[in-house]
């Protein structure tokens, strides 16, 4: 149990196949407690598929994986295992229920988990998760049709947190954001898991979301986690594949500009 | 501890300067745990001067959501808030709202005749719309014959495929049903004036007048306009259709075009093809039930059945075809927004082509009685 404690996810030996076309094949990873961990890796090279096989929508060819103690290789897409109410999702287009306002889709989770909740209150909870999440007042009555793509991602969010969950899985949340946009929502997933103590599963190709709030990277590559640390860590592996991703101009560019922002924050202190 | 949340209320303070009451809170505080305790709090008629948190083994921010509520109801002090406690605390704190979850709802009496009002002029800019469509087509129509190259033959081969050839088993089958269903009900009948005889011309006339066209654009309609408004619907919300457009290709050409005339020209086809197999269907009853050995049913037909009935027949069929391709392009070409308006509009396509066609076939019927081909 302490080790479920210690490490939510652990992956062993994983294999997921598309036909003959091998995805992962012996994939390794653990994720530690209470981090965010950035997953990269070029495109096709699964990680949107590594992440459905965690959370339990993919089944594997083999291997083993365990998610807050309890093995999800072994259970069927639509079992009560206990797990599924200690974690929150956010899909990549927010995948928001569209007959639904953005309150009652926060209220989903809640009904479904604790019925014994009541009405009042689950209001109340669905309220300020939909505030909490960033978004204004008046789009707790809106449609998902309604809304702006940033803000289906922010009411996303706003259900994955509704059971406050341990474990949050973020697939590329930035992406199709503005800066400023991408920035907040940054900041914001950086606070949510220090307030909430949020362990932090993070897709995500933005490099600036990797300098900013990610405590460790995972790099997917050869069908295979070739390596995990922070950036520094990274680079002095000498892969060519994270040469280029962290060395190359885009990289160099989030680099600067996180260096940037580190000196001003201690200029100003 | 038993994994519940629980609390109590120490009274002793009433009456003091601060007046109030002490609510010592403890247990785990959770999203799974409060349900059972919340009612009992909110129903707390005293007024509560301290809540205490030093008890709270577990809190997350829903048990910190009802305790700043409890808070700032009865304006109440916190004390004993561990570091994680005062986080949530402070997170959730001016997060409250009374916003509805349901946007305003309109009252009924103004619901109605609002409701009414934008039907009508739905009706009006459909009318428009498909008339403003069929021009459309008949531009592109222009411009593929001045441009004869640029004529979209593969789609046109490919809908002819979809739309006629994959059609023959199911059509076939359904004829053929419908020519043993009106043969053998046809002479049960026919029987009681000892007419079993003209059973021969029932099934020869209504299958190459009315039935074998009529239900084959029924079928199609189901089968391809559906499929039409579904295709280009879809296209139309993943941005295909806009793609085309800048890239100076006309969807009305590429699109459009081929299925209509795949479609107008398969049911003229289709339409044969399935009078000859509800024919057949009747023969089959005949030479098993009534006694008409099958070829004789088929010489029969040839004297009984005049010629006119098989152009009535094959006159309709390609204007069937036309509406109901007309009708699923139409309605594809109007989806846009989200996927909930495909379904609404490939509904709402096979819907008015079955209507259209039934209607213009009553129509059709009067018409060519009074022409003398009766």
């Amino acid at each position: 149990m302490s080790e479920a404690n210690e490490h939510p996810i652990v992956i062993e030996g994983l294999v997921n196949k598309f036909g003959d076309f091998a995805v992962h094949d012996g994939l390794n990873l653990t994720v530690n407690r209470g981090e965010i961990i950035g997953v990269v890796g070029g495109s096709g090279t699964g990680k949107s598929v590594l992440m459905r096989s965690i959370i339990g929508l993919q089944y594997p060819d083999a291997g083993r994986i365990e998610v807050l103690g309890k093995a999800i290789t072994d259970i069927d897409p639509d079992e009560n295992i206990g797990v599924r109410c200690r974690w929150g999702v956010l899909f990549q287009g927010g995948a928001l229920f569209s007959t639904l306002t953005v309150g009652e889709n926060v209220e989903v989770p809640l009904k479904q988990f604790y019925p014994e909740i009541s009405d009042t209150l689950r209001k109340e909870i669905a309220r300020y998760k939909v505030l909490l999440s960033g978004l204004p007042e008046e789009a707790i009555a809106k449609y998902p049709s309604e809304l702006s793509g940033g803000m289906k991602k922010r009411a996303g969010l706003a259900r994955a947190l509704a059971l406050d969950p341990e474990l949050l899985f973020l697939d590329e949340p930035t992406a199709g954001l503005d800066p400023i946009g991408a920035a907040k929502f940054d900041r914001q997933t950086r606070e949510l898991k220090e307030t909430l103590g949020l362990t932090v599963f993070l897709i995500t190709h933005d490099l600036d979301s990797l300098y900013e709030i990610c405590d460790r990277v995972a790099v997917l590559a050869d069908k295979q986690v070739i390596a995990v640390g922070t950036i520094p860590e990274l680079m002095e592996i000498g892969h060519p594949w994270i040469d280029e991703y962290f060395g190359g101009p885009r990289g160099r560019g989030a680099l600067s500009a996180h260096n940037r922002g580190e000196q001003a924050q201690t200029g100003q202190a | 501890m038993d994994g519940a949340a629980h609390f109590t209320l120490e009274t002793e303070g009433v009456g003091d300067a601060n007046g109030g009451a002490t609510l010592a809170l403890s247990g785990p505080l959770l999203v799974s745990t409060i349900g059972s305790i919340e009612p009992h709090l909110t129903a707390i008629a005293e007024p509560i001067a301290v809540i205490d948190l030093s008890g709270v083994e577990e809190i997350d921010t829903v048990g910190a959501w009802v305790t700043c509520r409890l808070a700032g109801q009865h304006s109440a002090q916190i004390i004993g808030a561990n570091r994680r406690a005062q986080r949530l605390l402070g997170a959730v704190e001016g997060t409250h709202s009374d916003a509805d979850m349901l946007p305003p709802r309109v009252p009924v009496w103004k619901r109605v005749p609002a409701g009414v009002g934008e039907q009508v002029y739905a009706a009006k800019s459909g009318i428009f719309g498909v008339v403003g469509f069929f021009g459309q087509i008949l531009i592109g129509f222009g411009s593929l014959i001045r441009h004869p190259s640029q004529f979209p033959m593969r789609a046109l081969v490919r809908q002819m495929e979809l739309v006629g050839v994959a059609a023959l088993p199911i059509i076939g089958l359904m004829s053929f049903l419908i020519g043993i269903v009106i043969a053998q009900q046809g002479a049960v009948q026919l029987s009681q004036f000892g007419a079993e005889t003209l059973t021969v011309n029932l099934v020869g006339r209504i299958t190459l007048r009315e039935l074998g066209v009529l239900m084959t654009a029924i079928m199609v309609a189901g089968r391809s306009g559906s499929a039409f408004a579904a295709q280009i619907g879809t296209m139309k919300l993943t941005e295909e259709v806009d793609a085309m457009r800048t890239i100076g290709i006309s969807p009305i050409e590429k699109l459009v075009i081929p299925r209509i005339l795949a479609c107008t020209f398969m049911m003229v086809l289709l339409g044969f093809y399935a009078s000859v197999v509800g024919i057949i269907g009747g023969a089959v009853i005949g030479q098993v039930s009534l006694g008409i050995p099958f070829f004789t049913f088929l010489e029969r037909i040839q004297e009984v059945v005049p010629l006119h009935d098989l152009w009535v027949g094959l006159v309709k069929a390609p204007i069937f075809g036309l509406i109901v391709a007309l009708a699923g392009c139409y309605h594809g070409m109007q989806v846009q927004g989200n996927s909930e308006e495909v379904g609404k509009r490939t509904t709402m396509a096979v819907v008015s082509a079955i209507f259209a066609v039934i209607v213009l076939d009553a129509f059709f019927a009067v018409f060519f009685t009074e022409i003398g081909w009766g």
